[in-house]
C-alpha cells in the first residue's frame, strides 16, 4: 500500500514518518507537498509533526488553509484513512475533521518523554492489531497537547467509544500521575465519527525498533496496512 | 577626519588599532570601512587574543578532514562516504541581556554553521553554567535560557540529546550558554563558505535586515560586562520557523552544483559572511547595499552591513544559475535577493546605489592583529592547589547516608531531567541512549550498524583551581564518558570560556587550560576540530572560573554493542576499575566545597592510566562483558554507585575495603575510574582483561534488591536515594 505523507513548512516528523512505514514496515510511501491537491493513489494520508508555519498564532491554525487540505478533507469523505500526529492532530482539530482543541500544557512546559497508552477501542482502522485494553510504550513530544472540548463533545466521544488512546501507566490504569499534560479523560488520541479519522499526540513513528526503546509504533501501521 | 574616541569606543577597537588601519589603508577609513574593520578585529571574529594560544591544539589526525579555522565547523571522516560536522560555541553575553533569545538565537548560530557545510543538523548538546539557584535572578536566567533552547531547537526539529548543568557563584553575573551542534552527510556534499570566480553573483537570502544586533561582535562578546542595559539592541531576536525553512532549502541547494559557496550572517552579519568567503576565496566583492531588503526604513549602509538580524545566509551562485536557486527558495517561500558579484581585485568595494561607501582590501580587513600576552601566575594559586586534610574533620561511618543524601541532592549532581525533558530528545529517529540513561548520549546512524557518541564536559572548579589538570581533566572525563558508552573517542570541539584576556592571570589561566588539553587530546588521540573562544567573561571584575567546555564524538562499530549507565539485573556483581586514589582526591571535590565550605586541593591525573582505561571499557563492551559503566566524577565512588542503582531502579549490596580516610575513599574525586556491573559468569574474563590493560579492578559488591547497602556505612531503599535526587531544580 502507499502512505502520503504531507509536507508543510515547518513540519519535522515527515521523514521519520517516511522511515517507519517504509524502511521499517515496507511499504511505499511519497512526500505531498501542502500546495498540491492531488494525493496521488494514496491509500492513507499522515499528517506528521512539527511546527507548521511555525504555528505563531495558533497550532495547525494556518496549515489547515494549506491546498492540500482540501484534498485529505475529500479523502476522508470518502471513509479513507487519515491520521494526524503531534502537530497533525492540532491541524485536524482545526480544520473541523476531528473536535476538541490542544490546548497549551497545564505545566506551561515543552514535553519530551516516554508514555503508556492504554488502547480503548480496537475496532478502528488504527488499532485493529491491538489486543483489548493493550498498553502501547510511545514517546510524547509537545507544548500544546492538552486535549479539551466543551463536556458535550467529552460525552460524545466517551458513549461512541472514540476515545482510541489514553495516557496511562505501563500497567494499564488511568491516573492522574500518568497524564503528562493535563488532558482531560487522559485522552491522547480520538477517532472521527466514523472511525476513519484519527488524531493522536503522541508518535507511534519514533517507535518501531527495538534499538530505539519500543516497537509497539508498529501496530498502528500494521493495523492501517492490514485495513487496506 | 580622525576617528573620535567614542566612535573607537562603540567598535571596542584601540587607538593603536586604528593607527594601523589608517597605515595599512594609507588614509583616515571610512565610517562603513571603520564599522567593518571593528567587527572583523573584534575578539568574537578575529580570535586576537587567542590565535596564538589556539595553535598549540593538536588538529590533525587520521579521522580529520576539515580543520578548525578553515570552514563553519569541524568535519570528521566515520568511513562508508559518511562524515559528521560537529562545533560548539558560546551564546553568554546575549544570553544574560536576554536569557530566552540569547539562548535561542545560540542555538540558531550553531545550527547555521551546520547545514551551511551541506551536512543536516541531526543533534544538539548544550553546557549550561549558573549562579545558585536561591537567587531569583539566577532563576530566571536559567528558566528563560532554557526555554529558549527549548522554544528554538524543538521548532526545527533536532534532537538536543545531551548536555550539563553547574552552578556556582562565579557564573551568577555572568552565565555560560555553549551550544553545539552536529551534523551528518555525504563527503561529496560538503559545501565551502568561500567566493570564488569573478563574476559569480552574492545573493542574500532569508530574513530581512533590521538594526537588531548592532555592534553584538565586537560590543558584546568583545569586552566586560557592565553597562548590559545600554547593550540590550546588541541581542538578536530569533524566528526558528524561518531557520527550519532555510535549513531545508539550502540542503537542497547544495546537491544543485548551481552554487560556489555557502556563508551564514552569524556575529558581524552581513560584514564577516561576505569578506570572510572573500578571503577564503582569494577574491574581492563589490556588494550594493541599495538592494539588501530591510526591514525598517532609513537604514545606513553603516548599519546595514553590520546588522546581525538572525536567519539570514550569503549565496555565492555560478553566474546563469541565478533564476533557478531563486526559484527553489521562493518554493520555500524565502526571499532571495542578488546583492553583488564576486571580483577578481581582492577588495571589498561596499556601495550604496551609486556612491562608494568602502573600498578595502579584503586581506586587510580579515587579519587583524595578534596579541602575545604574557601570562602571570597568579600569586593566589599556589596556596589554593594545597588541601591540609587535617583541617578537615573526619567524617564518621554513621555520617555516609545523610551526606550521601546530601550529595544526590546537590544541584551539580542532582537529576536534570526537569530540563531535559523539555527538549525534544527523540525526534530523527536516532536516540538510542537518551539523556539520563548514560554517561554520553548514542546515537545510530541510520542505513549503517554504526553509532556515534556525544558528550560535553567541563569541570570549572577544577581548572580554577589547578588550570593545567583542570584542561586535561576536561578532555579525559569526556573521552572517559565516551568509552563508558564503549565508544571510541574520535575528535573535539571546544569552548573556551574565560574572564578578561588582557589580564596576566586570565591569561595564565587560557595558557595553562589550553595546554593540559592539548596533552590530553594528544594522548587519548582526539584533535580539535573545532570550536569557539568566549572571553571578557566577567562582571565588575570578577572572573568566571576558567571553563573549557569540551564537545566529543565518538564511534561504536556495532550499536547493540554499547552500554548504559545503570545496574541491570540481580546478581551481577560490581567492580571498581581504576584505583581507590589518595589523600588528594578530596580536592576540588564537591564534597568539600557542599560539605565543609571548602574550594581547594589540586586534583591529580595520569594520561597512560587513563587511556589503558579507556581501551579497557571500550574492549570489555565491544566483548560483550559488561551490563552497565558508569565513569567515576561528581560525588566520587558513593555517588557513582548510587546513581547506578537509581538509573536501574535495583538496590545494591557492597563491602568496601578500608583504605585511607572515610571521606576520601567514598566521596573522593580520583580520576581514571568507572563503577561497571557483570553477569557472575563474565566475572574471570573481565578480571583477565583488565590484568592485561593494567588496570586495578576491585569486587565492589552485588546488583539486587530494593536497597543501597555499604555494609558498616549505609543502608537505605532505592527509593530514598531516588526522592533526594529528583526534582531538585527547573
Amino acid at each position: 500500500m502507499k502512505f502520503g505523507i504531507v509536507v508543510f513548512p515547518g513540519t519535522w516528523s515527515d521523514r521519520d514518518c517516511f522511515y517507519s512505514v517504509h524502511n521499517i514496515c515496507g511499504q511505499d510511501a511519497v512526500y505531498i507537498w501542502h500546495k498540491e491537491t492531488d494525493l496521488a493513489g494514496c491509500d492513507c494520508i499522515i499528517l506528521p509533526g512539527g511546527f507548521s508555519y511555525g504555528d505563531y498564532l495558533r497550532t495547525g491554525a494556518i496549515a489547515r488553509f494549506s491546498p492540500v487540505m482540501d484534498a485529505v478533507a475529500d479523502f476522508s469523505k470518502k471513509g479513507r484513512p487519515v491520521i494526524g500526529i503531534c502537530n497533525g492532530f492540532q491541524v485536524l482539530c482545526e480544520a473541523n475533521l476531528l473536535p476538541g482543541v490542544l490546548r497549551q500544557n497545564e505545566h506551561l512546559q515543552y514535553r519530551c518523554q516516554w508514555t503508556y497508552l492504554k488502547t480503548e477501542n480496537i475496532s478502528t482502522p488504527f488499532t485493529n492489531k491491538c489486543r483489548k485494553g493493550q498498553v502501547l510504550k510511545i514517546p510524547i513530544s509537545h507544548y500544546e497537547g492538552r486535549y479539551y472540548a466543551g463536556d458535550d463533545v467529552i460525552k460524545e466521544l466517551e458513549d461512541g467509544g472514540r476515545v482510541a488512546f489514553r495516557y496511562g501507566t505501563p500497567a494499564g490504569e488511568i491516573t492522574a500521575a500518568a497524564n503528562p499534560n493535563g488532558a482531560l479523560n487522559n485522552i491522547a488520541g480520538i477517532v472521527n465519527k466514523q472511525g476513519n479519522v484519527l488524531g493522536m499526540m503522541p508518535h507511534p513513528e519514533r517507535s518501531c525498533e527495538d534499538i530505539l526503546g519500543s516497537i509497539d509504533g508498529n501496530i498502528i501501521w500494521e493495523s492501517i496496512i492490514a485495513g487496506i | 577626519m580622525p576617528a573620535s574616541k567614542e566612535q573607537l569606543e562603540e567598535i571596542a577597537l584601540s587607538r593603536k588599532e586604528y593607527n594601523l588601519i589608517v597605515s595599512k589603508l594609507e588614509r583616515e577609513p571610512t565610517e562603513v570601512e571603520l564599522g567593518m574593520f571593528g567587527s572583523l578585529w573584534s575578539e568574537h571574529c578575529g580570535y586576537k587574543h587567542s590565535k596564538a594560544l589556539l595553535k598549540r591544539f593538536p588538529t590533525s589526525g587520521k579521522y580529520v578532514l576539515i580543520k578548525p579555522g578553515e570552514e563553519n565547523a569541524g568535519v570528521i571522516d566515520i568511513g562508508d562516504g559518511q562524515v559528521i560536522g560537529f562545533k560548539i560555541e558560546s551564546h553568554n553575553h546575549p544570553s544574560y541581556i536576554e536569557p530566552y533569545q540569547g539562548a535561542a538565537t545560540g542555538v540558531g548560530g550553531i545550527v547555521r554553521d551546520i547545514f551551511t557545510m551541506g551536512l543536516r543538523p541531526i543533534a544538539l548538546a548544550n553546557s549550561l553554567r549558573f549562579g545558585p539557584m536561591s537567587d531569583p535572578h539566577n532563576r530566571y536566567l536559567m528558566s528563560g535560557v532554557v526555554g529558549g533552547i527549548a522554544g528554538y531547537g524543538n521548532c526545527l526539529g533536532i534532537a538536543d540529546v545531551c548536555g550539563e548543568i553547574y552552578f556556582d557563584n562565579c557564573y551568577s553575573g555572568n552565565p555560560l550558554v555553549n551550544a553545539l551542534c552536529l551534523g551528518i552527510g555525504r563527503r561529496e556534499d560538503l559545501t565551502r563558505a568561500r567566493a570564488s570566480g569573478a563574476g559569480n553573483l552574492v545573493m542574500l537570502v532569508g530574513a530581512d535586515t533590521g538594526r537588531d544586533g548592532l555592534h553584538g561582535a565586537s560590543g558584546l562578546a568583545s569586552r566586560t560586562f557592565e553597562e548590559q542595559r545600554e547593550l540590550r539592541s546588541a541581542v538578536q531576536v530569533g524566528n526558528p520557523f524561518m531557520e527550519k525553512l532555510l535549513i531545508e532549502a539550502c540542503l537542497e541547494l547544495t546537491r544543485t552544483g548551481w552554487i560556489v559557496g555557502l556563508q551564514d550572517c552569524g556575529a558581524a552579519g552581513l560584514t564577516s559572511a561576505a569578506i570572510e568567503a572573500a578571503d577564503k576565496g582569494n577574491s574581492g566583492l563589490d556588494i550594493d547595499v541599495a538592494m539588501v531588503p530591510r526591514r525598517e526604513k532609513g537604514m545606513t549602509p553603516y548599519e546595514v552591513m553590520l546588522s546581525e538580524s538572525q536567519e539570514r545566509m550569503v549565496v555565492i551562485v555560478k553566474k546563469g544559475c541565478e533564476d533557478k536557486v531563486s526559484d527553489l527558495f521562493d518554493r520555500w517561500g524565502l526571499h532571495s535577493d542578488i546583492i553583488g558579484k564576486v571580483t577578481d581585485d581582492g577588495m571589498a568595494t561596499i556601495r550604496d546605489g551609486g556612491k562608494v561607501v568602502a573600498h578595502a582590501p579584503v586581506k586587510y580587513l580579515n587579519n587583524p592583529p595578534v596579541y602575545r600576552f604574557r601570562p602571570r601566575r597568579p600569586d593566589w594559586l599556589d596556596d589554593l592547589q594545597v588541601l591540609d586534610l587535617k583541617k578537615i574533620k573526619e567524617m564518621t561511618p554513621k555520617d555516609t547516608g545523610k551526606i550521601l543524601l546530601r550529595l544526590l541532592a546537590a544541584p551539580n549532581i542532582c537529576s536534570k531531567r526537569q530540563v531535559f525533558r523539555q527538549y525534544d530528545h527523540q525526534v530523527g529517529n536516532n536516540s538510542v541512549v537518551l539523556p539520563g540513561e548514560g554517561d554520553a548520549a548514542v546515537l545510530r546512524i541510520q542505513e549503517t550498524t554504526k553509532a556515534y557518541t556525544l558528550v560535553t564536559d567541563g569541570n570549572g572548579r577544577y581548572c580554577y583551581v589547578n588550570p593545567l589538570v583542570g584542561g586535561v581533566i576536561a578532555v579525559a572525563e569526556a573521552a572517559r564518558n565516551t568509552a563508558c558508552m564503549g565508544a571510541r573517542p574520535m575528535a573535539i570541539t571546544n569552548c573556551l570560556n574565560f574572564g578578561n584576556p588582557e589580564r596576566n592571570d586570565v591569561m595564565y589561566q587560557m595558557h595553562r587550560c589550553i595546554e593540559g588539553m592539548s596533552q590530553a587530546c594528544r594522548k587519548l588521540k582526539t584533535p580539535v576540530v573545532s570550536g569557539n573562544v568566549s572571553l571578557y567573561n566577567e562582571t565588575r571584575g570578577v572572573a568566571i572560573f576558567p571553563t573549557p567546555v569540551v564537545g566529543m564524538v565518538g564511534l561504536i562499530k556495532d550499536v547493540k554493542r554499547h552500554c548504559t549507565a545503570g545496574f541491570k539485573s540481580e546478581g551481577d556483581v560490581v567492580f571498581l576499575l581504576g584505583d581507590f586514589g589518595d589523600d588528594r582526591a578530596l580536592g576540588s571535590s564537591e564534597y568539600l566545597e557542599l560539605i565543609h565550605g571548602v574550594v581547594r586541593g589540586t586534583q591529580t591525573i595520569d594520561l597512560r592510566t587513563e587511556k589503558n582505561l579507556h581501551d579497557l571499557l571500550i574492549k570489555a563492551i565491544d566483548r560483550g562483558l559488561l551490563r552497565s559503566a558508569h565513569d567515576c566524577s561528581d560525588g566520587g565512588l558513593a555517588v557513582t554507585l548510587a546513581e547506578s542503582c537509581i538509573i536501574g531502579g535495583i538496590g545494591f549490596k557492597g563491602d568496601l575495603p578500608a583504605h585511607g580516610r572515610l571521606d576520601t575513599m567514598i566521596f573522593g574525586e580520583a580520576q581514571s575510574r568507572a563503577v561497571v556491573s557483570v553477569s557472575p559468569g563474565k566475572v574471570r574474563r573481565l578480571e583477565e582483561m583488565a590484568f592485561k590493560h593494567r588496570v586495578p579492578v576491585t569486587r565492589l559488591g552485588i546488583v539486587g534488591g530494593g536497597r543501597f547497602v555499604l555494609r558498616g556505612l549505609t543502608d537505605l531503599p532505592v527509593n530514598d536515594l531516588e526522592q533526594a535526587w529528583s526534582n531538585r531544580i527547573g
